[in-house]
């Protein structure tokens, strides 16, 4: 009896050890980028598979009035202190101009009465956060394929880039400002809008105002709050840390779809 | 008389036994890298969106009148300290708010990015590694010959002896230990048809890249935060079916049922043998 208690002793204390030595084992992995970012290369397969089986045009699920979030959350940025955005939200956005430019054929700068102009959309879809929540909302935007093809892609434009008013972390080389990208199958997606309403209403600060973009389809990072400047790009490698957006930056999926 | 020779008897083909130990492996970090995404948002919901205030389960800490934390884990109306373990964990004096503790997730700090890539990239082992099993399963046969249950194993009064030998640990020996009885027949197939797809569904039906491919399976389970809780409480069985297995495979054997899952080879003592002519008995 007294073996076998001694027994369990050692095989619980060995147990525990090896479960340790695994874990620690985890977490070196985690912290080596080689590594991690062979884990990592599973997100090209998931990205190809998802392309594979999904229509570029199908649409995301779209919902009636009555289930629209009483409670949608907003995340990351809430009321951007950038000294530039202070300055057009105290003026209600009057001064505010949307900058198309890079790669395209006709620069254009945009107030909220041009966009509004624009061809639009109004649907109303599921917001899903990285995280796990998600909120449905109602948005109302100009469509950015039509908008793109008024400022006419050149050739070699592969990526759609959107930078945002708001810094999220403060960063000594700029690197904590907000920005997102999406390719262009995305970008001439009917539901890909530059939304200026929420809920019939004219977009809240908390949720990215006066211009965000919805990307449905795609996990709520890319999504871009406060956007200030669409650029058409061939290379997303000089923008931020190179990986196309302010949280692939810090290791999430440039490709948000699951 | 001399006691009966064990034999060993060929049990588990080369590919069951593999897609066993991938699947031990897979499961194992995809439940770790799982409680660590949970974290990041700690509570379930019912329907397509999340209704904050009301999660029917949630795990988070609360400040104590006395300034001291306090895990807490909520489950409908009631509430549950649970200070070490859910909500708030670590070695006593550098204690953090926390789901599920460090030794439980991978990595082991939170750290959502990381362990949604360790999460992706064993769930498409997990699945290539299913897809394998089935597909040999089903053209070898081994899911028609060894899992799906015979009429004479579903007999009512089959499926009582089973119950009942098992409830006394009692396991059948020769002859009858060379298959599956109707309890682990119906316990694997489960498993292997109903909860293991079941993850991987309810995995894809949170991706709202699939949803777009495929709406009717999101709402098959309801929505996308149903299939989230689904996932969650599905994760948690497997957990529960693999301390029953693990009780079992002691219960029944510790080495000859780990040595048949590496090696192939199950001992078993053969019914008393008629004897041949000339042997003595």
């Amino acid at each position: 009896m007294i073996g076998s208690v001694h027994r369990r002793g050692w095989l619980q204390a060995g147990l525990a050890s090896a479960g340790a030595l695994v874990l620690g084992a985890c977490d070196k992995i985690t912290n080596n980028p080689q590594a991690i970012g062979f884990l990592q290369s599973a997100e090209g397969l998931t990205r190809r598979a998802q392309r594979l089986v999904t229509d570029r045009k199908a649409l995301a699920r779209e919902f009636t009035a009555a289930d629209i979030s009483p409670d949608f959350r907003p995340n990351g940025s809430v009321d951007p202190t950038d000294p530039e955005y202070v300055a057009l939200k105290e003026k209600g956005f009057a001064d505010y101009r949307l900058v198309v430019d890079g790669l395209v054929e006709r620069p254009l700068s945009l107030s909220l009465a041009d966009l509004r102009a624009l061809p639009s959309r109004t649907q109303i879809t599921r917001h899903d956060c990285v995280e796990g929540w998600s909120s449905i909302g109602k948005w109302t935007g100009a469509r950015l394929g039509p908008l793109l093809d008024q400022a006419k892609l050149k050739p070699g434009a592969r990526y759609i880039v959107f930078h945002c008013g708001d810094t999220l972390e403060q960063t000594l080389d700029g690197s904590g400002q907000y920005y997102e990208s999406i390719d262009l199958i995305d970008a001439y997606h009917p539901q890909t809008i530059l939304a200026y309403a929420m809920n019939d209403r004219p977009l809240p600060v908390p949720h990215g105002a006066p211009l965000r973009l919805r990307v449905e389809r795609q996990l709520g990072y890319k999504h871009a709050k406060y956007v200030m400047r669409v650029e058409a790009v061939n290379d997303l490698g000089h923008l931020g840390r190179g990986k196309g957006g302010f949280w692939e930056d810090r290791g999430y999926e440039w490709y948000a779809g699951i | 008389m001399a006691q009966p020779k064990t034999v060993l008897v060929y049990r588990h083909a080369a590919v069951t036994r593999l897609t066993h130990w991938i699947n031990v492996l897979a499961l194992t970090l995809l439940l770790m890298s799982g409680l660590n995404i949970f974290g990041a948002h700690p509570a379930l919901y019912w329907g397509q969106k999340s209704t904050f205030a009301h999660p029917w389960i949630s795990i988070g800490a609360v400040e104590k009148p006395n300034g001291e934390m306090m895990g807490v884990t909520q489950i409908g109306q009631a509430k549950f300290n649970t200070t070490g373990v859910l909500g708030y964990s670590g070695e006593v004096g550098s204690r953090e708010p926390v789901a599920f503790p460090s030794w439980a997730t991978v990595p082991s700090f939170r750290d959502l990015a990381d362990s949604r890539h360790w999460h992706f990239f064993f769930a498409w082992l997990f699945v290539l590694n299913g897809l394998v099993y089935w597909l040999v399963g089903l053209g070898g046969g081994h899911i028609a010959k060894d899992l799906v249950p015979t009429k004479g194993d579903v007999a009512p009064r089959n499926v009582w002896h089973e119950i009942v030998t098992h409830a006394r640990l009692r396991f059948p020996k020769g002859e009858a230990a060379r298959r599956y009885n109707v309890l682990q027949k119906a316990t694997y197939l489960g498993v292997v048809l109903i909860l293991l797809p079941l993850m991987v569904l309810t995995g894809l039906s949170m991706s709202p890249g699939f949803n777009a491919a495929a709406p009717w399976l999101v709402d098959l389970f309801g929505g996308r935060q149903s299939a989230r809780s689904i996932h969650f409480i599905a994760a948690w069985t497997i957990v529960a079916f693999v301390l029953l297995h693990l009780f079992m495979v002691v219960a029944s054997g510790t080495w000859n049922n780990i040595r048949s899952m590496i090696t192939g080879r199950y001992a078993i003592v053969p019914d008393a043998p008629t004897p041949a002519p000339g042997e003595t008995a």
